[in-house]
């Protein structure tokens, strides 16, 4: 039976005594007719494309065709070297790595679309960045990607994960429910743990519309990413504690849904409403068009 | 309902900026190519809705170029592939059309045929519409497609020459025009035929185009 629901993860989990990256290995080795392993190994292969993403970003201070954005990964690097974040290293590093994958995408370079590539900075840089502080394996970090990706499975046969059909909730809001379960998963979360994770998380970006500037994966998707990297931790931490969701996460994505079907299309990716119609998004725009 | 791949959350590998925009662009450019199969000296693409409006910032136009010219969705030559094409005549329009999907294209080869498709999130594509008759291809599968004059046993014969050869179907669909009209018919396979295969279903009697699709990686 395949898994459409997040009670049937549960239940599975549950009946199996398996943790929610076992099912999901095991789901998608019967769906591909390949063994496990192979799994493992091609999600270690989207792992490591992240990883070189952010090594990349980290480098490169090449502007988008706009030349609006690009370099603001460096002044983040270049201001934690002289003063130290609140927050220690690891929010540093969450921060920069989710900036530097976010503006890897906008230069056209090569990145992991997780789900989405307008949202691809927020599961990698919590995976590395907190794999990288705390010390945890390879393996960890492969049951971190298995798991969130069987959070944005479920997820997506719901409703699809495009910005132009239920708004930035649906990829942001997504990719920081699974960076949320992911870490969870990581610091030895039990499957309850990583479910109210990945429900706080997307509880708490309801809502929330598509409305780039000039239609560019820019103003305001790459400094986004970073924010909901962060907004996944604090899902992770609280979870972690035993702090659970009220509302179970089938019925969260359920009103995700129903909220996208809601929103005015001129919210949704069409550049036609939100901070896009903005005297400054007008201005930029009318920039952006005087120079072709 | 068919179960659908962790990697279709997890990847694809890309180049940025949007994996609708410019993955998905990709791979209905891709798709289109693997069904006309020929080599074309024009193509031109009609961008709808979202496609339309915000298609230039995210590559969109590059992305179906490319694909169409077979680049996979991590070619870091999709940035630059209006300096690299010289040899193919290229042209976009532009529309807007509330019945269609938020990110659709029509993709037509030297005014020959025309194939519709949408980019329906996290890179996933459906090419939905072949010259005017209705299809439901999302690449997973390797495909066998005709268009014949509709008569009856058209499915037996299909089937047997497929099933002749130990193939499973996993899928098959028929459209039609009119009570003996023109016809289509796609069929979904587990493994992928050969081109002995297509030669044969050629061969049946008001068979007039039949083509091997082959599935998307």
């Amino acid at each position: 039976m395949p898994i459409l629901s997040f009670i049937d993860l549960e239940k599975r989990c549950r009946e199996e005594n398996k943790s929610i990256y076992e099912i999901a290995q095991e789901e998608e080795s019967c769906l591909l007719d390949t063994a496990v392993d192979v799994i493992r190994l091609k999600t270690l292969e989207n792992l490591l494309a992240m990883k070189e993403a952010v090594k990349h970003g980290l480098n490169s201070q090449e502007k988008a065709i706009s030349e609006w954005c690009g370099d603001d990964c460096i002044k983040l690097v270049e201001r934690y070297k002289k003063r130290p974040a609140l927050f220690g290293r690891t929010f540093e590093k969450i921060t920069e790595y989710a900036l530097a994958t976010a503006e890897e995408n906008l230069r056209m370079g090569r990145i992991v679309a997780c789900p989405t590539a307008g949202s691809c900075g927020i599961v990698p840089s919590v995976i590395i960045a907190s794999a990288e502080e705390e010390k945890l394996s390879e393996t960890l970090q492969i049951n971190g990607l298995l798991t969130a990706g069987m959070i944005g499975l479920i997820v997506s046969n719901k409703v699809q994960l495009a910005g132009a059909v239920a708004g930035c909730q649906a990829e942001c809001g997504v990719a920081s429910a699974m960076a949320a379960a992911a870490l969870t998963e990581m610091r030895g979360g039990n499957v309850n743990e990583v479910l109210h994770s990945a429900a706080l998380a997307l509880k708490n970006i309801l809502g929330l519309t598509c409305d780039p500037v000039c239609g560019l994966v820019e103003v305001p998707c790459i400094k986004r990413n970073a924010f909901l990297a962060i907004h996944a931790v604090t899902a992770s931490e609280l979870a972690l504690s035993g702090v659970e969701s009220k509302i179970p996460l089938d019925e969260i994505v359920d009103t995700l849904k129903i909220t996208g079907q809601l929103m005015s299309p001129l919210l949704k990716e069409t550049a036609q409403g939100g901070l896009a119609k903005t005297p400054a998004a007008l201005e930029l725009e009318k920039k952006l068009f005087d120079k072709d | 309902m068919e179960q659908k791949s962790l990697f279709s959350v997890i990847s694809p590998i890309m180049v940025g900026p949007s994996s609708s925009h410019t993955a998905g662009a990709v791979r209905l450019g891709l798709m289109a190519k693997n069904i006309y199969k020929n080599e074309f000296s024009k193509v031109h693409f009609v961008l709808y809705n979202s496609f339309a409006t915000t298609g230039f910032g995210h590559g969109t136009d590059k992305g179906l170029l490319a694909g169409v010219l077979g680049c996979p969705v991590d070619d870091p030559i999709i940035k630059d592939i209006f300096n690299k094409i010289k040899h193919i005549e290229y042209s976009y329009d532009y529309a807007q059309d509330i019945s269609r999907h938020p990110n659709s294209v029509d993709i037509t080869f030297d005014d020959k045929m025309t194939i519709c498709g949408d980019s329906v999130g996290a890179g996933e594509i459906r090419i939905n519409c072949i010259n005017g008759f209705s299809v439901d291809i999302d690449g997973t599968y390797d495909t066998l497609l005709l268009m014949y004059k509709d008569r009856p046993g058209m499915i037996s014969k299909v089937s047997g020459i497929i099933q002749n050869q130990n193939v499973n179907i996993a899928s098959l669909h028929c459209d039609r025009s009119s009570k003996g009209g023109t016809a289509s018919m796609y069929v979904a396979l587990d493994i992928p035929v050969g081109e002995d295969v297509v030669e044969k279903v050629r061969s049946i009697k008001d068979v007039f185009f039949v083509t091997n699709v082959r599935k998307l990686k």
